[in-house]
């Protein structure tokens, strides 16, 4: 009995919790790493990165809202989620980009989410503190969440590449908008359905599908978005997206390779008070 | 302009208060999909800030904020002479005083809800001299509301006849009559309360107070624009439409002005005729506004608050 249809996959965007298709009804061939063809995936428009930003600024105030030990819950639960669809990751990540090691790249992305899970309520031990000062007066420095993170998620590898980046800037509160590889999607949005899965609040992780010489410009100049990880933009790219950025003073982000609450505090901002003693 | 004198019973029988729903509904859905772009766009927002009544009908309205708001709606973008003023601040009666003097010389006119806003369920002589000591304070415009409960019980005369008193105590100030759609059951109730107003003598016919849900709706416009259509074609009066309550984004606000080019035609598509009453629309204009000249999205906080 193998004459079932086969049931195939639509792959859409992800924006505020929810699959849409691209606002421009467009979609473009994704190939495996052989040639053949695996599926149309959504081609994101202008729009869909303004909506994105939209539903990734709604979000903001409850995810950076919650206690860090919830959020940490949370990131984890995103690990149990992936955990449990690893097989198929795997088989996904072999197929596109003809990884021979797709197992490990599974795992280093699932250990990310295990690893700042742990890191949320570090945070403020680590970049946050008493500041010793000359007066009558305490000086405490806390980390807070910086806003929106525009991210470019590296081409390769498609699946590991986005969630190190991701792992980070969602450990501190902040809320993403990302573009995924724009070569090997599939996967991505694969994990998106890990996000909606996994008490992550909706609008906080937005994944978008595309041409990134279309979305990159307009995800870098858009002024409601605070911060922008360039980690997988080719340095062809990379002066013009700065030069955009600039307009409302984003902070721009780099990986610095490997895991490191360093990668988190980098998209945080450090708030500092003056509380006086004995009062 | 001249007071229709025809009866407001002989009107709905002459033009009739039926409504094929399903048309209706279909029709402002059909409109809501038309894509305006580029320098066509920059005209609809800058017609809709013209065309915007800048609300605020809080128990928290304070003078404070009156003035505030003054200032936006004569200056919208503080830092930006090229945008026009908005056609009108729309308040309550208590506040009209200061809202006159904030205002006076700059086109903006003062419009004050009145008549027991928004139940209207107080005494004829109390909303009328509520008309009255808001047009002695320097209201341009009242905003009243019909009493829903004579419409829902079927006395038509008395809407009609309040209608006239009202219009009366306004003496020179505009009227805009508030059906509270959202509240009347049926879109042929709101097209034979469309008519009564119009027949008493309204400037200008309103959708809803704001303050219930559902406020303003795509084919709700459709059905008043209709009624004042036929109105303008049987007597030759144009009465104009304030659509308002639930109004928050531009494009929201160029769906309606699509609905009243496609059904009254252009000579609408003017402050005289056509009025959104809103808060929040004005920032998403200014915001779109931005983003059309710039090629930019923007950012909310970049906006007065009001």
């Amino acid at each position: 009995m193998n004459d079932r249809l086969a049931v195939r996959k639509t792959y859409k965007l992800f924006i505020g919790g929810a699959f849409p298709r691209s606002e421009s009804a467009r979609s473009y061939r994704v190939l495996a790493h052989n040639g053949d063809f695996l599926a149309n995936a959504s081609r994101a428009s202008r729009k869909d990165v303004r909506d994105a930003v939209t539903a990734a600024r709604a979000a903001w105030p409850s995810w950076s809202g919650l206690t860090a030990y919830n959020r940490g819950q949370v990131l984890y639960r995103v690990a149990e989620v992936m955990e449990s669809r690893r097989a198929e990751l795997i088989e996904q990540v072999q197929r596109a980009e003809g990884d021979a090691n797709a197992g490990g790249q599974v795992d280093d992305a699932i250990d990310t989410w295990v690893w700042y899970a742990g890191l949320t309520d570090k945070l403020a031990y680590i970049a946050g503190g008493l500041n010793p000062v000359a007066g009558p007066y305490f000086n405490i420095t806390v980390p807070e969440s910086t806003g929106v993170v525009g991210i470019v998620a590296p081409e390769r590898p498609s699946l590991a590449g986005l969630v190190e980046r991701l792992a980070p800037a969602l450990c501190g509160g902040n809320s993403v908008v990302a573009t995924t590889s724009q070569v090997h999607p599939l996967v991505a949005i694969s994990a998106a359905e890990c996000f909606a899965t996994s008490d992550v609040p909706p609008g906080v992780v937005n994944l978008l599908s595309g041409h990134r010489d279309e979305l990159v410009p307009v995800l870098a100049s858009h002024l409601d978005v605070d911060a922008l990880d360039v980690t997988g933009l080719g340095e062809e790219s990379l002066a013009d997206a700065e030069r955009a950025a600039a307009g409302n003073v984003k902070r721009i982000v780099r990986s610095q390779g490997e895991r490191s609450p360093y990668e988190a505090t980098a998209f945080m901002e450090l708030k500092t008070v003056w509380h006086p003693m004995g009062t | 302009m001249a007071q229709s004198t025809v009866a407001p019973q002989s009107l709905v029988d002459e033009l009739g208060d039926a409504v094929d729903a399903v048309g209706a509904e279909q029709r402002a859905a059909v409109l809501a999909t038309r894509s305006i772009k580029r320098s066509s766009k920059l005209w609809a927002l800058e017609l809709a800030i013209r065309c915007c009544d800048l609300t605020t009908l809080e128990g928290a309205d304070t003078a404070g904020k009156i003035r505030a708001l003054a200032s936006k709606a004569m200056r919208p973008a503080p830092t930006d002479p090229s945008i026009p003023h908005v056609a009108a601040l729309c308040i309550y009666p208590s506040l009209v005083k200061v809202a006159a003097e904030a205002l006076r010389g700059s086109g903006v006119v003062v419009a004050s809800v009145a008549t027991a806003f928004p139940s209207g369920q107080a005494a004829l002589t109390t909303r009328l001299s509520e008309i009255e000591a808001a047009v002695a304070d320097g209201a341009g415009e009242i905003d009243i509301v019909i009493s829903r409960g004579a419409f829902l019980a079927g006395r038509f005369d008395d809407v009609y006849d309040e209608i006239i008193r009202a219009k009366e105590a306004c003496g020179e100030a505009h009227l805009k009559v508030i059906l509270e759609t959202g509240e009347l059951g049926s879109y042929g109730a709101i097209r034979r309360a469309s008519l009564i107003a119009m027949a008493a003598g309204a400037d200008f016919i309103k959708t809803s107070t704001g303050k219930i849900s559902p406020a303003s709706t795509g084919p709700v416009a459709l059905v008043m624009a209709e009624s004042i259509r036929d109105y303008a074609d049987m007597t030759g009066r144009a009465v104009g439409l304030k659509v308002a309550g639930g109004i928050r984004s531009s494009k929201d606000a160029i769906r309606y002005l699509v609905i009243i080019h496609e059904t009254l035609g252009e000579e609408w598509l003017d402050p005289g005729r056509f009025r959104i009453g809103a808060s929040s629309l004005l920032n998403d204009l200014l915001m779109q506004i931005d983003k059309q000249r710039s090629g930019v999205y923007s950012d909310p906080d970049r906006y007065t608050l009001d």
